[in-house]
């Protein structure tokens, strides 16, 4: 069969992080070829630089045998190539013709909602879908919601749709006619990559499977060659040190410091992030939630230091009652929060250091009294904390924006851990640092362990976890697919629970 | 940002060459009048004292609400309806109360109008999540008409042959003038501690921190915890209150009575806007950024009589200064573009 | 009844100037930017008709030379706002003053003159005929019946051709429509410059066919008033023309109803104040149903590094 789409020897980097390491990729007419590892693979760039959102700095791409240069969407538009992404890019307000005619050319100045109209009725007789064309985004399901961006692709000519992770919104019973949709595209010849980390759904329905790790190509396999086992295998890399297990103390307690008890959360968008989770973390433990990007946890941490409120369950920190309470008390019960997005949450850049550090204290004595901040008490506290944690300023006086990312991050943890908290929660946050920053974080935190603090250990990096976590939990789709003590489980187990192959199955 | 350095240094020579295009008179000969009147003078200077007064207040309670990116564009009714609140104790409540007593009530009345005036934007935006630009805009108009609803209406004096003022307010309720000037100066004196306070409160003290906290990165305001709704209450209701004192500050120092509305403000809450952001949000430097300002109305009352200028001219100035300001990124120029939903 | 056919004939001259304004203000918030200097660039458009006129001693002349200050005015405000990414509420503020003053100073000749060349009314033959609707909206001058159509063309334009969907999708997600490909600083030019077009013509007809005259500052306020009616209307073109009309009529009124006791400050209020009433009507209507103001009316869109 001709290959329609060829990506050879391509290499993209950003920074020091290699994305896509000589990857070769090809796609062939009339396949759903899923495209699979997990974050930080490669898939997404690779994708979006065969969509034209970003240039590779080596390899070529052919389509139909010929050498293309693809420098922007419209470029990949115009060869027939069209991306779904996971945030649907729809506006909730306007009706689905009204979406699909945006940028749409071809359908006339006046009155475009009669040609689109035409083409969506086009779309549901020869799939079989019914898409009512003047319903207004907002009151569409996930999945319906999907099926607009698929129309879109559908009505711009599309000949192969990059689908990415598109199963991550929708309920089973969606996922099902998604898939017979995409068959039914195969059959008539249009190419399909499927990038997902979800080893079911890949095998259910993809034809060929290439998996990626670590910005390489691991293999490419034809749906026969393999089965789950293989899959999960070629995904993460078995060679895992286990280096610093002998690190970790044991000194896990009995006495438990945060109890979730069946807690569900919407997220922005209104559907279920989390779903009906469980677990309680005890005295002294380093608890890692593994798992792929947007499987629920951010939305699980937000409701746990009070950002986000629950719709179902609760929460308890030393057998209090903190459902729904905002992060002001969350703090005030011991539980320090080390967020993901550093610069964007966790501090006011442009103030100083200083200023910085009583972000969460400034009200209390003894940095406040009364009215007025004591500023000479809040200097010698920051240079104190400063010279503890080793940060690199100039001086306490410097804007935090002046700080390396690792610094910003000693910021964090310093300010955090000087309420001698019960309970910490880490949102990635070794994230984007070097390796020096993520040892000495690394040390910060078994520190706190040793002194019989509770850990919640947010990480997509399976080392990291590995390494300083007493029993790790996985996060796939909104559930817990499995706890797992951290002696007892091997890599392979975490990764299949990551993609789906789980206790719940 | 050098961008932003050719366009304002263009935008000032263009607007020069304009005046002098359309009007025939040359600019430096404009600029000298602005400034011989205003400052060449015993008289302009205390006339450049005097109007520099209501900008100072307005300025200061703006600079507090714009370092908190909440725009107040309202401080021009919240004035006028602290003259309003004035008005209403001097001559119908306590027109016969001792001058100390009364002066004080009148200007907590002027300040508790302003503050209320502004609480209106300030309670829909957290409770309804509209844009306080508009809703304060709209407070503006709705004030002028109150304003000369009362002078022409329920408040018209009958000693003034039908004229839109209200009665002169009681000797009482006049503020003290500085020997034979207009200088009302306990109301300067107001003014000039206030922008110490408010600069020491700004700097210092937990509402300045989180005032800081919330126009820099709202994200980490919420991390923190930070009660956004009250303090948005509070910042409005502080720089309503000062704008009020202002309006105080024109009923019963200069007028003596209340007026039409163009009558006691020729827009010095707008202007004040200019001031507040020239004087980059801080009090301090808003006050002789007010002087300056001050002279720039005298001068421009001044060039009218003497140059036959139009009295609009200084409207011109003041927008090329505006464009100024606005293109040196004086404004709160964001690090990160986040998608704020200003919601209307 | 002659009196209300009379009051409502009125009404749509005094309301023909914002109505103007209002089309074109609604297409500038639809793409995303606030023009708080509509008045500035009213009344430039009101100086410019009138100086032209005299000039030219013709008053179309006049009312496309207002049109062109206008559009050239509001150019200003887009550099700002879509190249620049200045704070929009200050460029907004700055050209009002801009343009108050450059009129000011521009008219100050024209203080008191006569204009040489005045619109007159023109009774469309035949429609005039109709009961009431006919005297009150077809015996007025060619610049309201001008007005009728652009108000069509507006709202025809806004929902029924391809550049429709283009603006409105840039006002309610410049991010969405940026990744299909729109190209929204050209579409924010367009609007706003289209939108300075629109207030200048309003400015002409207060200085050409309204009043007819020039004074300083006769705008009085009503780019303001524009700015309510464009969010009072829900930024749709159909009750923008209700709006203006409304609002222009409780102009009318007021010195109908100062005898009666009702006084005309009051009145004059009451745009403003039903603005506010809508608005926080309209927001839960808006948390509801998603309908009401471009989403991102007001920001600065900058394209975000994706990594």
């Amino acid at each position: 069969m001709e290959k329609l789409i060829q990506m050879k020897g391509i290499v993209k980097s950003f920074g020091n992080i290699v994305a896509n390491n000589r990857v070769d990729f090809d796609l062939r007419e009339g396949e759903i070829h899923g495209l699979l590892g997990e974050n930080g693979a490669g898939k997404t760039t690779l994708m979006n630089i065969l969509y034209g959102l970003y240039s590779p700095d080596a390899g070529e791409i052919y389509i139909d045998g010929n050498r293309v240069d693809i420098k922007s969407p419209s470029d990949a538009i115009n060869f027939g190539i069209s991306m779904v992404h996971q945030n649907f890019k729809l506006i909730q307000s306007h009706t689905v013709v009204e979406n699909v005619a945006l940028g749409l050319k071809g359908t006339g100045f006046f009155f475009p909602a009669r040609t689109v109209e035409r083409m969506i009725r086009e779309f549901s007789q020869k799939y079989g879908f019914k898409i009512d064309p003047h319903t207004p985004v907002w009151q569409l399901s996930a999945g319906e919601k999907q099926r607009v961006e698929i129309v879109k692709a559908f009505c711009r000519n599309a000949k192969v749709f990059i689908l990415d992770e598109p199963t991550s919104m929708l309920t089973p019973a969606e996922t099902r006619e998604l898939f017979k949709l995409l068959r039914l595209l195969r059959d008539e010849g249009k190419s399909i990559v499927l990038i997902t980390h979800k080893l079911d759904e890949v095998l259910e329905v993809c034809d060929r499977i290439t998996v990626l790790r670590g910005g390489k190509k691991i293999k490419t396999v034809d749906i026969d060659e393999v089965n789950k086992k293989d899959l999960a295998s070629m995904m993460f890399d078995q060679e895992i040190s286990f280096l610093g297990r002998e690190n970790r103390m044991r000194k896990v307690d009995k006495d438990v410091i945060l109890e979730i008890k069946n807690i569900s959360v919407l997220n922005d968008k209104n559907f279920l992030a989390v779903k009906d989770v469980s677990f309680d973390i005890h005295r002294g433990e380093i608890f890692g939630i593994a798992g792929v990007a947007g499987n629920g946890q951010k939305e699980l941490v937000e409701a746990i230091t009070g950002l986000r409120k629950v719709v179902n369950g609760n929460i308890y920190i030393l057998g209090k009652d903190v459902t729904n309470v905002g992060p002001r008390e969350i703090l005030d019960k011991g539980v320090a929060h080390v967020p993901e997005e550093r610069i964007r949450m966790g501090v006011v850049p442009s103030m100083s250091l200083e200023e910085n550090f009583i972000l969460r204290s400034y009200d209390k004595e003894p940095f406040s009294n009364g009215l007025f901040l004591r500023y000479d008490v809040i200097s010698d506290y920051a240079k104190e904390l400063i010279s503890r944690y080793k940060i690199s300023a100039l001086d306490e006086k410097s804007p935090a924006i002046t700080l390396s990312g690792g610094n910003i991050q000693k910021l964090i943890l310093a300010r955090e851990l000087a309420i001698s908290p019960v309970l910490i929660v880490a949102s990635h946050p070794t994230q984007g640092l070097d390796i020096k920053s993520i040892q000495q974080i690394h040390e910060l935190l078994l520190k706190q362990k040793g002194e019989g603090c509770a850990v919640l250990l947010i990480s997509e990096d399976i080392q990291e976890l590995l390494s300083l976590s007493d029993r790790i939990a996985v996060m796939f789709d909104g559930r817990i697919s499995g706890i797992r003590n951290t002696d007892e489980t091997t890599i392979e187990e975490i990764g299949m629970l990551m993609v789906g192959g789980g206790d719940r199955i | 940002m050098s961008k932003n350095i050719w366009v304002s240094l263009s935008v000032i020579v263009l607007g020069v060459l304009a005046i002098y295009l359309i009007s025939g008179v040359r600019p430096d000969i404009i600029f000298k009048s602005i400034i011989v009147s205003a400052f060449g003078s015993i008289y302009g200077i205390t006339e450049t004292l005097t109007k520099s007064i209501p900008l100072m207040l307005c300025g200061i309670g703006l600079s507090a609400a714009f370092k908190s990116s909440i725009w107040n564009i309202g401080a021009e009714g919240q004035l006028l309806m602290g003259a309003v609140g004035a008005t209403w104790i001097a001559l119908y409540v306590m027109p016969n109360a001792p001058r100390l007593i009364l002066l004080t009530v009148m200007f907590l009345a002027g300040a508790i109008f302003g503050a209320l005036w502004a609480f209106v934007p300030a309670i829909l935006k957290i409770k309804f999540n509209l844009n306080e630009i508009i809703i304060s805009l709209m407070m503006n108009y709705i004030a002028i008409e109150i304003v000369n609803y009362l002078v022409y209406g329920p408040w018209r004096s009958p000693f003034e042959w039908g004229f839109p003022y209200s009665t002169k307010f009681p000797s009482n309720a006049q503020i003290p003038r500085f020997l034979d000037t207009r200088i009302h100066y306990p109301t300067l004196l107001l003014a000039l501690f206030l922008a110490v306070f408010v600069h020491i409160l700004l700097k210092r003290s937990k509402l300045g921190y989180e005032i800081k906290v919330i126009g820099e990165n709202m994200e980490a305001a919420k991390y923190a915890g930070l009660n956004i709704s009250r303090i948005i209450v509070v910042i409005l209701l502080l720089s309503g209150g000062l704008a009020g004192l202002a309006g105080v500050g024109e009923v019963a120092g200069i007028h003596h009575r209340l007026r039409v509305a163009s009558g006691i403000s020729p827009g010095y809450g707008y202007t004040a806007i200019i001031v507040a952001w020239l004087g980059k949000l801080n009090p301090l430097l808003i006050i002789p950024v007010s002087l300056l300002f001050g002279g720039l109305l005298v001068g421009g009352d001044s060039i009218q009589v003497s140059l036959g200028l139009p009295g609009a001219t200084i409207n011109f100035i003041n927008g090329l200064v505006l464009i100024f300001v606005m293109a040196q990124g004086f404004s709160n120029n964001r690090i990160f573009v986040k998608k704020g939903r200003n919601r209307v | 009844m002659n009196l209300i056919v009379d009051i409502l004939r009125a009404a749509i001259p005094a309301g023909t100037p914002l109505l103007l304004g209002t089309l074109g203000e609604i297409y500038v918030e639809r793409s995303g930017i606030l023009n708080l200097g509509v008045e500035g660039i009213m009344i430039m458009g009101a100086v410019t008709a009138f100086g032209v006129t005299t000039l030219t001693s013709n008053v179309w002349l006049g009312i496309f030379a207002s049109a062109i200050a206008g559009g050239m005015m509001a150019l200003i405000h887009a550099f700002d706002c879509v190249t620049l990414k200045a704070n929009q509420t200050l460029s907004g503020l700055a050209l009002t003053m801009l343009g108050l003053g450059l009129s000011g100073l521009i008219g100050k000749r024209y203080i008191g003159m006569p204009l040489s060349s005045k619109l007159q009314n023109v009774p469309l033959k035949g429609l005039v005929n109709i009961p009431v609707i006919g005297p009150v909206l077809f015996d007025q001058d060619p610049l309201v019946y001008i007005s009728y159509i652009l108000a069509f063309l507006f709202w025809f334009f806004l929902f029924n051709t391809r550049f429709g969907i283009t603006l409105r999708s840039v006002g309610e997600s410049p991010e969405v429509a940026d990744s299909a490909g729109i190209n929204i600083p050209a579409i924010q030019y367009f609007a706003v410059f289209l939108g300075g077009i629109m207030s200048g013509l309003g400015g002409a007809y207060l200085s050409v066919a309204y009043a007819p005259v020039w004074i300083e500052g006769m705008t009085a306020g009503m780019g303001w008033i524009v700015l309510a009616i464009t969010i009072f209307s829900l930024w749709r073109p159909e009750r923008a023309i209700l709006g203006s009309y409304l609002f222009g009529g409780v102009r009318v009124l007021q010195y109908r109803l100062q005898p009666l006791g009702i006084s005309p400050n009051i009145l004059n209020m009451m745009p403003f104040v039903f603005t506010i009433l809508v608005l926080m009507i309209a927001s839960r209507e808006i948390s509801k149903k998603r309908i009401g103001a471009p989403a991102s009316l007001g920001v600065s869109y900058q394209r975000e590094k994706t990594l």
